[in-house]
């Protein structure tokens, strides 16, 4: 490495953090770098002449363009826009976060405002109240997520294993897409029947061509559609290929086959797309959302979709991507809120984004995260993929936030992808559309990503899926199959999904399938008034959230330390010879130990054996001529105490303490307790050759000597994250062992010379 | 006249399913598995009706979205329209594929007379007028 002359070598090292790889924008208006407001953004207005709107946010009528004409047509209503748009900015934002507001009020004032309005009321909410009033008003209670299910060969026997694995994490939609397009048809029957698998509910939808996508719908096997994209600029929904008027036909084009649908927009999508108007990146979405409540959508997936990178770049933006998360549920549509692309290459970014919607819920927190591994995902990496899974289930568990999911044992994610492989294989086999091997089964189980699988190329996946298209196939035929080959619970789970179109109930906003009953905002409305209101985490949710593995209780460690008795006892043996008496020998060290040392914990938090540690301190006092008194106290279990206590009954005044998981000290008679000679806090780093150390150094004070202390280099590891919740249940049980007053012993401690 | 749906109706899987019916007239309890089994089911039996469609309307509208009631509206009348029709009139809609306002007059006189959409006729015409002021009736590719 060069030296840089006159540089603060922190830079360098903040040039190397992933930080540093995001790269950030100046805020720039003119060019479309605006997050909240833009000298070009309208001001607010609204002029009715005769029941009909004449102008709009310092448009008249006969200068609409298509976004402003079909807002003007068919969101805002001219019976409440005088009243709505009256309102002082200010009052109406404090009413979205004042809990003694209903949310049906603010709703049916939001009928009534225009885009202008709207981002002017939002603008003024710092992130929390932001937070907040999402919380209060998104429009169903129970929150829910989603799932990307992709793999990088577009592989139909891992798609069906991770659309397992996805659902049985609690997703309440996965969503699939393809490397290659012509592998659409592939990908939906694979994903189709791997959520199948372990329960029924989770909706599916196969993000592909418009059209193509529609038919694999009618098909049978997708259940929602979600590309609906909008934009804030004419130009840009021209450039989109659609207009407002031909995205609402295809709304009710999804309607019309039983079809849950919701529009995708989000910041960011004009400025990429190039025809931004100077406009603020939530004024031109607040656009987007009038325009799909407009078309009668009964929800959205926004929050910077595609645009989240570029939005995150600008100042305040990902505040804005809060704030036209709620500018969605304030127009009462349901809200699968983005947090979907990955934003950053920032650990810490990734985890402050998603937070707000952790603990505030929301319809879908993510509108894609990512189940599978980042390069297995085809929409691009998601803010949360399927390496970070189980950072998100702790955070959930950290807030007590239901964040959608729950923590899966692995023996039952191991036997649900196995099913799920087996089940794809018996459609497959059964249609006559290919008969994998077993050795491509077994490789796909228990494959974490696609590099490790082998299996199906995309080549191989093509046939497959042309063949499934051009012989219309149907989820019948599929059903079928699986009844024919032993998979009658899949059958039924499925049939169950594609029966959910003949009532249409999924099809109200925010509905989602949770135990065989359609949940949406119409029979779980979001009634929050308060605390005490609205979304609670029962008892039995909180349990399961807590559910995640690898959890320690004291049973556990008892466990563990009884696995080391035995071993401990061939190599030490710890003997009672009596109460031990003030020493009179100048050449005598006194070594502490805690009550449970050796008797019911043995080994330090490093993994030392204490027969190891306690040799290698003896040996080290021995080695300069001294002898080393072992001493056990009871009536303290802390390690100031021990090594004072072990001090005072030292005949040279020097003392070592040591509790059983190695935290050690070195005292000295005349000190006050808590100011010993040395201190070994930080056990779980400290090595033999650091307690031999300490003897040694021990000895020297004995002696009249001044050592170098021994210093046990850290390297600021999170030692309390890392062991604290062992430390304290081993403490415990040294504490609970010990008696007010108890006398110390001597004790003779002779090692046995066993080697393991 | 028989009185609106409300709120209290739905989820109809769970309050009617005994009346809600299929295309063929099959009821949601019939459609079981047993009944895929023996070959009696099809895609048309899984398909959702304007019955259903003008149900979740009146639902929309009880719960206070008047506009989603409007989609189920034009939803119900696109039900029995064919697949193809659909998406040759979708892509009618798009911008450029129209080369003249009359062209896609036709497409909604298509929707009023031979499938009775009344609705979605009045919206595609909406749609033509205003294209014809913005200049999307020109070439694109």
């Amino acid at each position: 490495m060069t030296e840089t002359p006159n540089r603060w070598r922190r830079y360098a090292q903040w040039d190397a953090r992933p930080l540093r790889l995001d790269k950030f924008a100046a805020e720039d208006a003119a060019h479309g770098f605006s997050a909240f407001t833009s000298p070009a953004d309208p001001k607010p207005g609204v002029s009715i002449k005769s029941g009909k709107i004449a102008g709009m946010d310092g448009v008249l009528a006969h200068d609409f363009d298509m976004i402003d004409e079909f807002i003007a047509r068919h969101h805002l209503d001219p019976t409440i826009a005088p009243e709505a748009m009256a309102m002082e900015s200010g009052d109406v934002a404090r009413m979205l976060v004042d809990m003694n507001v209903p949310r049906e009020q603010l709703v049916r004032l939001a009928h009534g405002m225009t885009p202008a309005k709207l981002a002017d009321v939002v603008s003024r909410l710092n992130a929390l109240e932001i937070a907040f009033a999402y919380s209060k008003m998104r429009a169903r209670k129970t929150p829910g997520n989603q799932a990307h299910v992709t793999n990088a060969k577009d592989d139909p026997l891992q798609l069906a294993a991770d659309a397992a694995t996805a659902v049985a994490f609690g997703f309440d939609e996965i969503e699939t897409t393809m490397r290659v397009s012509r592998n659409a048809w592939s990908n939906a029957v694979a994903c189709a029947v791997g959520s199948a698998v372990g329960r029924w509910g989770t909706l599916f939808q196969c993000s592909s061509e418009e059209a193509e996508e529609l038919r694999i719908g009618m098909a049978g096997f997708t259940s929602y559609a979600e590309t609906v994209s909008v934009y804030g600029t004419e130009k840009t929904f021209i450039d989109g290929d659609d207009t407002p008027w031909s995205k609402a036909f295809l709304a009710a084009g999804y309607a019309s086959r039983g079809i849950k649908m919701r529009c995708t927009s989000g910041a960011g999508s004009e400025l990429l797309m190039g025809f931004h108007e100077s406009k603020s990146l939530l004024y031109l979405e607040a656009r987007c959302l009038c325009l799909q409540r407009g078309m009668g959508a009964q929800g959205t997936q926004n929050g910077g979709i595609d645009g989240a990178p570029l939005t995150a770049t600008i100042p305040g933006g990902i505040r804005e991507l809060m704030a036209e998360n709620l500018l969605a549920v304030w127009l009462d549509l349901e809200c699968a809120s983005g947090n979907d692309a990955r934003s950053t290459e920032s650990e810490i970014r990734v985890g402050a984004k998603i937070l707000p919607f952790l603990i505030s819920g929301s319809d879908l927190i993510c509108s894609g995260f990512g189940s599978i591994l980042a390069y297995d995902n085809s929409f691009n990496p998601s803010l949360l993929n399927g390496e970070e899974m189980e950072d998100f289930l702790v955070l959930q568990r950290d807030f007590e936030a239901d964040g959608g999911l729950t923590p899966l044992p692995e023996e039952r994610a191991l036997d649900l992808r196995s099913r799920a492989v087996e089940a794809i294989s018996a459609v497959f086999e059964e249609l006559g559309l290919s008969k994998p091997t077993a050795d491509m089964k077994q490789s796909v189980v228990v494959a974490s990503g696609s590099d490790e699988t082998r299996s199906y190329t995309p080549r191989d996946v093509a046939k497959i899926s042309e063949a499934i298209k051009e012989r219309e196939i149907t989820v019948i035929e599929v059903i079928k199959a699986l009844v024919k080959r032993g998979f009658a619970e899949e059958a039924q789970n499925l049939l169950n999904l594609v029966k959910l179109r003949v009532t249409g109930d999924y099809l109200q906003t925010s509905a989602m399938v949770r135990k065989g009953k359609v949940v949406s905002a119409v029979n779980d409305p979001n009634t929050y008034l308060g605390p005490g209101t609205g979304y609670r985490v029962s008892e039995e949710r909180r349990l399961e959230l807590n559910s995640i593995r690898d959890v320690l209780d004291q049973k556990e460690v008892l466990r563990q330390e009884a696995l080391h008795e035995k071993d401990e006892a061939k190599r030490i043996q710890y003997r009672v010879k009596g109460p031990a008496g003030q020493g009179s020998d100048k050449k005598e060290v006194v070594i502490g130990i805690s009550p449970a040392f050796g008797l019911n914990l043995f080994q330090t938090t490093a993994g030392h054996r204490l027969s190891d540690v306690l040799k290698g301190m003896i040996e080290a006092i021995e080695k300069r001529g001294l002898k080393a008194r072992v001493v056990r106290f009871r009536h303290t279990a802390d390690t100031s105490f021990l090594g004072i206590s072990a001090a005072t009954l030292s005949g040279s005044g020097i003392g070592i303490g040591i509790q059983a998981k190695g935290t050690a000290v070195i005292h000295s008679r005349d000190r006050l307790p808590h100011n010993n000679l040395e201190l070994f806090s930080n056990a779980p780093i400290t090595k033999l050759e650091h307690y031999k150390g300490f003897g040694a150094n021990a000895a020297a004070y004995a002696l009249g000597e001044m050592p170098e202390p021994v210093v046990v280099p850290t390297r600021g590891e999170a030692m309390g994250s890392r062991y604290h919740a062992r430390v304290a249940l081993i403490y415990a049980i040294e504490t609970g062992l010990t008696a007010e007053g108890a006398a110390p012993e001597d004790i003779e401690v002779k090692f046995t010379g066993a080697k393991s | 006249m028989t009185a609106k749906l409300t709120i209290a109706d739905y989820p109809l899987a769970e309050t009617r399913s005994d009346k809600i019916r299929g295309q063929r007239g099959r009821s949601l309890d019939d459609i079981t598995l047993d009944a895929v089994v023996a070959g009696g089911v099809t895609m048309e039996d899984l398909r959702i009706t304007p019955q259903a469609l003008a149900d979740q309307a009146e639902i929309s509208r009880a719960a206070g979205r008047p506009t989603l009631a409007l989609n189920f509206e034009r939803a119900a009348e696109l039900v029995g329209v064919p697949q193809d029709f659909i998406m040759s009139s979708y892509e009618m809609l798009r911008p450029g594929r129209a080369k003249s306002k009359e062209q896609l007059l036709d497409v909604a006189k298509a929707f009023r007379q031979t499938y009775k959409a009344e609705l979605m006729a009045e919206f595609i015409e909406e749609a033509a007028a205003i294209y014809e002021r913005r200049g999307l009736f020109t070439y694109r590719f």
